[in-house]
């Protein structure tokens, strides 16, 4: 019976996993996070069962952060303190994550708890997403006006206000902040960073954000941050799943092979543009990911008797359609990740020419 | 004057990281079963994967980076975060 649980891999699916893994790891290597929330679908709809398809995402994300974390450490991007203290909340955050979803599932059902991860995914995404695309739109938009004159870094309102904050006994200095900032500060960002990991797969769609407009880090160093605290949060992930033996470490190293590939790209790619193109793409995946969430919902009210019952194809092609959205996320970040690198690196080239 | 390509050390830690995938993917089973254990009781298999993949990123980590360099894909020389 276990044996089920273990797909038998052909070239079909060793490529595509490849391919996926390649360009998430392109956007991993960019904005710290990204490429899990296609990569679980993808796997499920070759045949791997969804808790194995989870355990190898995660299987073959921590190590694909770690390199990514290490090449970015070479440019001087990255905070390794505040990425490890982050990531043991996370880590914690996991746990409260998970043990909330095993309670939506045992209220509600397999259906409620993907409405609930849908609604989680509506709110973080609409809220957060927008922000950091609207925040990107205006930085781009001075840049234009000031003839491509890089704006120098201004820290947040808001993290200028926690950076001013002073709890005796729980500051600590950081290089990314270059500011001392209280811990107290940092552990709920950890565990909400971990919270959304164990609900949508991607922490950093609120971790990097966090850093960014919490704690007052540039967008370049946050991105880099979010390797550290996923190869944390990763290698946890990974040791618990791994003791059920539900990883399926053939199906992680697939998917690992094209991603190695890929997060050199995007983490070279990050030494050629600024902030603002960072917050670009990622600001772009959140939003697009969003809308792949709209072609679900439909689905989970119908079963759930909220709205009147659809038919099973139309929630098939919808789901598809979902589907397909989140791959398109994928694309237009890959896409929007080699412009920018192949236009940064002209330009740097000419720059060293004058 | 463009810089030296790492050429040897793309061949040796490609090679390297080849050999590793081929001896996963020809030892499917054995990996499976080594999960279907785990599932079992004998907990202590739980290190399989974990060394495995600290492994291939070591091997096939150094080589990708070292590929794309080859390829002529360097970092800038100064890092945008320095400025």
């Amino acid at each position: 019976m276990e044996s089920s649980l273990f797909i038998d891999i052909n070239l079909y699916n060793a490529i595509a996993l490849f391919v996926v893994g390649f360009i998430g790891g392109m956007v991993s290597g960019f904005i710290g996070s990204g490429g899990a929330f296609v990569l679980t679908p993808a796997m499920m709809t070759l045949g791997v069962p969804g808790i194995v398809a989870v355990a190898s995402n995660i299987c073959h994300k921590f190590p694909k952060s770690l390199v990514g974390a290490m090449k970015r450490h070479k440019y001087g991007q990255v905070d390794v303190k505040l990425g490890i203290i982050m990531g043991i909340f996370a880590e914690a955050g996991v746990l409260v994550g998970k043990h909330a979803m095993t309670e939506v599932k045992h209220i509600y059902g397999d259906i409620g708890t993907s409405l609930y991860v849908s609604v989680v995914f509506v709110i973080v995404l609409a809220v957060v997403g927008s922000f950091v695309l609207r925040d990107a739109l205006k930085m781009l938009k001075a840049e234009k006006d000031g003839n491509g004159e890089v704006a120098p870094h201004i820290v947040p309102k808001l993290a200028k206000w926690v950076q001013s904050v002073h709890i005796p006994g729980t500051m600590m200095y950081f290089s990314s902040l270059k500011a001392r900032v209280s811990v107290l500060f940092i552990v709920p960002l950890g565990i909400a960073t971990g919270m959304l990991a164990a609900t949508i797969a991607v922490g950093g769609f609120i971790g990097v954000p966090a850093m960014i407009y919490v704690l007052g880090a540039p967008a370049l160093m946050a991105t880099a941050t979010e390797l550290v605290i996923a190869f944390v949060m990763g290698t946890g992930g990974t040791i618990l799943y791994a003791m059920d033996g539900v990883v399926d470490i053939r199906l992680a190293m697939i998917i690992l092979a094209g991603s190695l590939f890929g997060i050199q790209i995007g983490a070279i790619g990050t030494t050629y543009v600024k902030d603002s193109i960072v917050k670009f793409v990622m600001g772009i995946i959140m939003v697009i990911v969003l809308f792949s969430r709209f072609f679900y919902v439909p689905g989970y009210l119908s079963k759930l008797g909220l709205i009147d019952t659809m038919q099973e194809s139309t929630i098939d092609l919808l789901k598809l359609l979902g589907d397909g959205t989140l791959v398109l996320a994928l694309a237009v970040g890959g896409i929007t990740i080699i412009v920018a690198l192949i236009k940064g690196m002209a330009a740097h080239k000419l720059a060293q020419k004058a | 004057m463009s810089p030296k390509k790492p050429i040897a050390a793309t061949l040796l830690f490609g090679i390297a990281s080849l050999v590793l995938y081929t001896l996963l993917l020809m030892n499917s089973d054995l990996f499976v079963d080594w999960a279907e254990r785990t599932i079992k009781g004998e907990k202590a298999l739980f290190l399989v994967p974990v060394v495995v993949a600290f492994v291939f990123s070591y091997f096939h980590g150094a080589f990708t980076g070292y590929f794309w360099e080859t390829l002529g894909l360097r970092a800038a020389k100064t890092s945008t975060t320095k400025k």
